[in-house]
This record gives C-alpha cells, structure tokens and sequence, in this order.
C-alpha cells in the first residue's frame, strides 16, 4: 500500500473511486491516488478476466485502465485529478455505446 | 488548425529540452511537443512542481534538472505539453491535447521520446501490486508517495538509484533482490579505464550502495531465479540465489531489468533500427549528428540508444546544431565548431557506457521466461508456451508470431513485449535477436480515438 | 500421378497453403516455399469476411465460383479444427453492405438483384432499409441510407486461418520452407530446378502462389501474371463487448472484440505504409454507421497488398510450355479457400485443369480485351 510521505501545495478536491467519497489534491495523477487509497485491481482483463493495476507509470503498459464518468479504458496514469470525478475498475472489454459522443 | 515550424521535437525531456534551447539560440521556429503536463520527462518529471520532499530525497542530479526546464520554458518553443503524437506523414505530424485535433507541419523532426524500462517477463509480473523501479521513482517525484515494506528485484542503476531515495525518505524497504549475475563485475572491469574517464560515475555508484547497506536494507546479491506469488495481487517474492532460497511476504514488487529505447515512434516514421548487441536492444540507426534513416528526422537522447540523461542533453544540442546546417541557419563549418566541444564532453560523459553494460548485462532467464506459463505479451496474454508451440509450427520471426498468437496486437503497440518475443523466440531458436527481426510498427503511434481519427463532424465542420 | 513426384508451390500465404493442404490431402509430396518474417502478406491486412455480395457481377462464372466455395466453407472450416484444434472465428450469418445514399443503394441493390436472378446458386440476396438494420444494430447512425444483404456472407479470422493452413499442412506431411524466398526457377530434365534462399532442389511439378511474386517468375514458366498490387488499409479498435450479431461490408467485430475497419483500395505500387487520408476516410465512415464509435480508440492501423489481375477475377492457369507448371494469382484468397485447398488441388494433382477453371479463369482473356471492371 502506498503512502503520501509529504502533502502536496495541491488543493484537495472530493472524486468518487468504486462509490467511495475521498479527497485528493487536484491535478494529481489518478493512478497514485487509486494506490493510495487501496482502489484494488483497476481492471480485469478482456482475454483471460485476470486483475491488472498500474504497472509502469509512464503511459507505455496500459495496465492502468479505469472507466472514468462512464468512459471505459481511461490511462489512470495519464489522467488528472479533478474535482467531482467518478472512477470505476474496467471490466473487462469495453462496454459500449458510452456516453458523451460528440456526433 | 495546421502550424508550420522549422523543428518539431516530440518529447520534452532532457534531450528535447537542449534541442530546443539550442535551435531557438539559432533562430529557428520550433515546436515541443510532450505527453505529460510539465517539462522534464521522466528523468527529471515534475521537476518544475514545488517538492513536498526535502530536497535531499531525490538527490541534486534530479534538482538540476529544473535549471534546464526553466531555460526551456524561456527559450521561446511552441511547447505544447499535454499532446500526443499519433501519426506522421511527410512532414505533418497529427497530434492530440487539450485543445484537440490539430497537426503541425515541420521541415525537420527531433525524435526525443526517451527510453523505457526493459520488459521483465518473470512469473507474476502482471499481478496488481508488481510494478516497474520507475513506476515507484514516478510516483515519488509527482506525488510524494511511496510503498513502506516493498521489495525491488532486478539490476541496473537505477535500482539502485531509487532504494536510495526510500532509504533518505525513510521508507522502509523489505529486500532488494540484485540480479546482477556473478561474474558480471569481471566482465565490466575490461571496461574500466574507459569508466576512469568520468571517475563521478562510478563514485555515484559507490556511494549508492553504500547508502544503501548503510540504511541496513536486506541485499540478496546474485539472485537467480524470481517468482512472484499471489491470486488477484502479489502477495510475496520467492528468490534463488546458488543454493539459497528464501519467500518474502510483500503487497509490492518493483522491477527493473534496465532501460532501453523506446523505439514505437521513431519505427512508425520508417526510421531504420539496428539490434545493438552490448545493450541488448534494438535502437535506430543514427549518424554521429543523430541524422536517422530518414532524412528529416533525427534522434536524441535515449530514444536513439542508451547514454543517460547528461548524455541526452549534450545529443539534444548536437541533433539541433545538425538541424541548423540542414536548415541553413547555421554552415556546416559553424556547426561543427559548435558543436566541437559538445563532441568532446560526450565523448567524456559516455565512456562510462562500456562499463555498465557489461556489469548490468541482464542474465538470459530474466530476458525470456522458461516457464511455459510466464506471460509474454501482457495485452494478449500470450504466454512463452503459446510462442513455442508456434515456433514448433516454425513460425519464422516476431511478425508472423504476432499474426499467429497476437502477441503484440494490444493497446501497449508491443512496447511490453517487442523486445521479450525477440527473446524468447531467440532462446527457443538459436537464432540471434538481430537476425528475428523486430515487430513491424505502423501509426498510430499511441491508441486514438476513431473521433480524433475522423476530424469533425459533418455538422461540426458545417457550424465552423 | 506418378509415385514420389515431388510437388513445389512458390509462395505460404493463404493461397499456397490452402493449395498444399488440399495437395497433401490427396496424397502428395509437397514442399512449399515462403518467405521470411517480412513479406507482402496481404492476410495480416484482411477484413477477414468470407464475401459472395457483388463479386463476378461482369463475370458469371467468378460469381458462380464464389458462390461455392463460400457454400463450402462451413465443412471446409469444421474439418480444418478437427485437424488442428484452431478455432478459425468462422461465422456465416449473412453480412450488410452499406449504402450511404438512397442514389447508391439504388444503384447497387439493382445490380445485386439482376446477379441474382443470373445465378444458379441463391446467395440469400435481400435488400434493408435503415429501419430493417436497427433490428441488428440498435445504436446504427442515421447517415446510413440502407443497405444490401446477403445471408451467404460470413466472416473467419484470416490469421487464425492462415496458422490452421500451414499447421495442417505440416501435420500431414508437408514440408513448410520459411525463409526461402524463391529467386528463379529453371526447367530441367523431369520437372524443374528451384533456386531459393535456402538453396537449390528439384521439383517434378510446380505452383505459383506468391501472389505479387507471380509476376516476376511466371515468365519463366510460359505463365502469366498480369498482377498489380493494389493497397486496401485498416485499423483496429480496442476491444470492446459483442455488440454486432453480424458483419457490415467494412466493420467486423472480431471474436477477440476488437473492430476491423477498411475497405479502401488504392494504387500506391509496392508502398504499404498507412496514409492520413484513407485512414481519416475509414474512420469518417466507421463513425457514419457508428456514431458512438468517436469515443473508441483505434489501436492498429496497417497498409497491405492486394494481388489484382487486370478485371478483379482469378486467373488460374496450366502452362502450354511446360505442362508440369501451373499458377495461381488471386485476391480473394479468403472467400476461395475451400476451393484452392479442393477441387483446384485435385485438379493440380491430377495434372491438368478442368475446362470449367481453365477456360474462364485464363490469362488469355486479357489478351481479347482489355477490361477493367471490378
């Protein structure tokens, strides 16, 4: 389990990880607050259903996949800690059609 | 929206930052364009945020980083953080970001996107819990966080970089399990009046181990064999070592097997890439300049072969310098008188590299797994079984093994596993790496949205 | 066939080894020759659908062909996993074409209908409105018109096929010669000498199925190749849940989730690189059909080679100057594998092709006209 070992000059927002209210500092990096806060695997597999979690940090493994405000296959390490949003494991394939298309 | 710019350089590292300085000290129009949201790359990532640690965690090479960053935010680059390059053709470059879909068209391209840590293909690497030494290092520079009780396994300096840095922030560190192979240090010692050219390098090192056998952290040395044990997360690390043996009971592994060039990007713009048998990887083909295959595209830094961040910087300014006799903003003689002394200051940080390769050299068994379970290919999860059973069909390189197995098929693009298939088809083939072959990698250069893609709508175009 | 003949077929794409299966089946003695890891392996940029819709509409006997071998490739594909264990993907449940205009749906569904009624093999041709595709695909985008329907269209995975081929082939005995490109072929006394990057052999009877390469050695033989390649791109999605009961012309959803996009056709020469414009075009069209497909990632993308003969149809020939010699130049390698691997490998076997393959089928007609229709 991770641990912050000193608070970042971040204000704390409040964001939704698996129905659960926690706050973290804003404009942080997703998958460090998912560490944190023990979210568990971030997704399972579409091949063989198996837990996966952040593995390499920097955007090359996408391992990290989450389902953010209903839009599956987001990078937890690419993305930003921003207030209000709603984070769930991937499950899976995609499932789709999902909301906010432009078209 | 199209730009038009002398130089676009594709990642913002120590490398793309010198490049940049460099190109715009000259007079020409350039262009950065980098994935994550502050300069730096991952060397130096979020150097330019206020630390919440004290300084001394992440040491005085990291904080030297944010002089170069300040500099590069001054010098006058389009610099575009947040975007992502996904596909490139003569010249015009596709990226995405904040603002959207938009391209860019360049006379000249500077591929500096960096290196990655080399896949480490053991049992139970894909458990949750498992995760790179530079995942861990990532995660304290951006967010002060650490895992208090974590083993790191593995080899290389930045293994030991980063044990360090736990032991200075005071995180507790259960084992770290050196993979360097006995004999490694034998090896590398032929090497060593090379290293004595740049003697700091090799009291950096000293002085790492010390730190850490200091701190009192368990060191198991030699260790041959790795699993990773655990149903839905690692749970613990059984190692062997000769004839010792032992299981730690640990939520968090950090790998790390060394680092080699990211290479996605600079195969999908056609450069050509040779397998470079001391570093044990595939990197592009480079004149002394870093002039690639192509002839308007160059490489620096790690992304065109291994040197380390100090490296990168000085090929960084050499690749514009070559960038402005091309343009010619600058004669070839001019050039070349500016970039003498870079020259010689390479020539003088990089003869350290002998050295550490041999000493890091990864062992056989952690380059391909033997056990037929072990995943290759994390997307797919195609395991080392999978590719014998293809090979036995004498399936011939890592091409056809891809259409085969579709190792290699996922949203990683074979950055997870390009080098391990090559490996692994090699240890069951007898055939070298170099003679394999290596993935054929097409745009898009990272996974894009079909809407990105696309362009507008039709009724977004017709509103416009 | 005389015992111990030793059969050669140039080329381990899908063609050739559908050829040696069916080859071995019977019997024979069989090495085939391929090249290495790299090549132009227009498999690994297929759509994978086993396609009747539209094919030979200028040509009777093509369609009648397609028409066959796509009522064969049920028991072709449930042969084929018995002998290997591969699950081909195989899948034949009628597939869309869809039209984006009422103009071009019209146009199409009359030339479709007149084929039809041509033909002495029902392909299960219908026409649907946009409303009769909603019933498949509820999330369908209004920018389709309609489409054309024919419930003989299916789709299998080209690769999982290609593996099966080569795998089965092997097993029966074939030998499979990877990295052995094939240079020249010289006629010698009984048959033929192979020069090939892995050295020479002799042959008592010869294939052409290199595809593109075909071009190159069928001077050599008194054949004829007159083949171009013609580029056709795709890109794959990320993998998203089952959500097509069935394939549209240009998007299928692969067993694996994934969604293969592409139906362009270019002429680029022996260039296979991807190209913004037919890429951006695929996924303009893509997003036509499937609106909510803007929010899904495309993964891969990949350029490939078609082997195209002068009017689109196959040409199979038997060489008048070395009657031993025969060629295959395809592009729908696909579609027509049921046929290469049985009665066009029966007929090779026998040594001689049957007057309903070798008079449509001949590069002759390219010397009476110079059509170009598709």
């Amino acid at each position: 389990m991770f641990k912050q070992l000193a608070q970042p000059d971040r204000p704390l927002v409040g964001i939704v990880l698996s129905g659960r209210a926690v706050s973290a500092p804003e404009g942080e990096m997703l998958a460090a607050v998912l560490l944190r806060e023990g979210f568990g695997p971030f997704r399972t597999t579409p091949v063989g259903g198996r837990e996966r979690a952040a593995y390499c940090m920097m955007g090359v493994c996408f391992d990290c996949l989450v389902t953010i405000d209903g839009r599956p296959n987001r990078q937890a390490c690419q993305e930003r800690v921003r207030a209000g949003i709603s984070v769930e494991a991937q499950q899976g394939a995609a499932l789709l059609p999902v909301g906010g298309s432009k078209a | 929206m199209s730009a038009s710019v002398d130089l676009a350089i594709i990642g913002a590292g120590p490398a793309g930052m010198a490049a940049a300085i460099t190109a715009r000290r000259h007079g020409l129009v350039v262009a950065v364009i980098d994935e994550q949201p502050a300069p730096g790359g991952q060397i130096f990532r979020a150097v330019t945020d206020p630390a919440p640690l004290p300084a001394s965690v992440l040491g005085p090479d990291y904080h030297a980083g944010r002089t170069l960053a300040e500099r590069f935010l001054a010098c006058g680059a389009d610099y575009r953080p947040g975007s992502l390059v996904w596909q490139e053709e003569k010249g015009t470059l596709d990226l995405t970001g904040p603002d959207g879909q938009q391209s860019l068209t360049a006379k000249r391209i500077i591929v500096a996107g960096g290196a990655m840590e080399r896949p480490f293909p053991i049992p139970g690497w894909t458990l949750p819990g498992v995760m790179t030494a530079g995942a861990a290092q990532i995660l304290l520079k951006t967010a002060a966080s650490a895992a208090p009780g974590a083993v790191f396994a593995g080899s290389g300096p930045l293994i030991y970089l980063i044990v360090a840095q736990y032991a200075r922030a005071g995180v507790p560190v259960a084992a770290l399990l050196d993979t360097t192979p006995r004999g490694a240090r034998l090896k590398a010692l032929r090497h060593l009046p090379g290293a004595l050219m740049a003697p700091s390098y090799l009291r950096k090192g000293f002085s790492l181990l010390a730190e850490i056998r200091r701190a009192g952290i368990r060191v198991i040395s030699h260790v041959e064999a790795l699993r990773l044990e655990g149903e839905s997360a690692v749970r613990s690390v059984r190692w062997q070592a000769g004839a010792a043996r032992g299981e730690i009971a640990t939520g968090t592994v950090f790998l790390h097997q060394g680092v080699i060039p990211n290479v996605n990007l600079a195969m999908a713009l056609g450069c050509r890439h040779v397998f470079d048998e001391s570093q044990r990887c595939w990197r592009p083909e480079r004149d002394r300049w870093g002039r690639s295959s192509r002839n308007d595209i160059l490489i620096a830094g790690d992304a065109g072969g291994i040197l380390g961040a100090s490296c990168a910087e000085l090929t960084g300014e050499i690749a514009a310098l070559a960038t402005c006799a091309d343009l010619g903003c600058l004669s070839q003689d001019a050039a070349e008188r500016a970039a003498a002394p870079v020259f010689h200051k390479l020539r003088h940080e990089s003869a350290i590299r002998p050295f550490l390769e041999a000493l890091y050299r990864p062992a056989p068994q952690f380059l391909a797994p033997s056990d037929d379970d072990t995943l290759v290919c994390r997307c797919e999860e195609v395991t080392r079984g999978a590719v014998a059973a293809a090979v036995a069909e004498q399936c011939p390189g890592p091409n056809q093994l891809k259409a085969f197995t579709r190792a290699g098929m996922g949203p990683c693009q074979g950055r997870m596993c390009g080098h391990s298939l090559g490996e692994t088809m090699a240890a069951l083939t007898g055939r070298s790496p170099a003679e394999l072959g290596y993935l054929r990698i097409r745009m898009p250069v990272k996974p894009v949205t079909l809407g990105d893609m696309a362009g507008p709508t039709e009724e977004e175009r017709n509103a416009a | 066939m005389a015992a111990g003949t030793e059969i050669a077929i140039v080329g381990g794409g899908l063609v050739g080894a559908a050829i040696g299966l069916g080859l071995v089946r019977g019997g024979a003695s069989v090495a085939l020759y391929d090249e290495g890891d790299v090549a132009h392996r227009a498999a690994r940029g297929n759509l994978g659908n086993v396609w009747v819709q539209g094919k030979g509409l200028a040509s009777p006997p093509y369609a009648e062909l397609t028409r066959r071998a796509a009522l064969a490739w049920r028991d072709f594909a449930a042969e084929l996993t018995d002998e290997t264990g591969i699950d081909l993907r195989f899948r034949q449940d009628g597939a869309f074409f869809c039209c984006f205009t009422p103009e071009e749906l019209d146009k199409r569904a009359g030339q479709l209908e007149a084929a039809e009624a041509r033909s002495q093999i029902p392909s299960g041709y219908s026409r649907a409105r946009l409303a009769d595709m909603r019933a498949d695909f509820p999330m369908i985008g209004s920018g389709v018109a309609g489409a054309t329907f024919c419930r003989l269209d299916g789709m299998v995975d080209p690769l999982r096929l290609l593996r099966a081929l080569l795998a089965a082939f092997q097993k029966r005995g074939g030998r499979y010669l990877p990295r052995a490109r094939v240079e020249t072929i010289a006629p010698e006394a009984g048959g033929f000498r192979i020069l090939s990057a892995s050295g020479a052999s002799h042959a008592d009877r010869l294939v052409l199925a290199a595809g593109l390469g075909n071009a190159r050695l069928a001077p050599q033989l008194g054949l004829e190749a007159p083949v171009r390649p013609v580029r056709g791109q795709i890109l794959i999605t990320e993998k998203l849940r089952p959500f097509m009961p069935r394939g549209i012309s240009f998007i299928r959803q692969t067993a694996d989730g994934g969604l293969i996009c592409g139906e362009s056709s270019e002429e680029a020469g022996f260039e296979e690189a991807t190209t913004r414009n037919v890429l951006q075009d695929t996924a303009r069209r893509a997003t036509t059909v499937f609106p909510f497909l803007r929010d899904v990632r495309a993964v891969r993308a990949w350029g490939a080679l078609r082997v195209m003969s002068p009017d689109g149809q196959p040409i199979y020939q038997r060489s008048a100057s070395h009657p031993q010699a025969f060629l295959t130049s395809v592009h729908s390698g696909v579609t027509l594998a049921p046929f290469h691997a049985g009665p066009l490998a029966d007929a090779i076997r026998a040594g001689a092709l049957p007057d309903d393959i070798a008079l449509p089928f001949s590069p002759a007609r390219f010397h009476v006209q110079a059509t170009r229709a598709a």
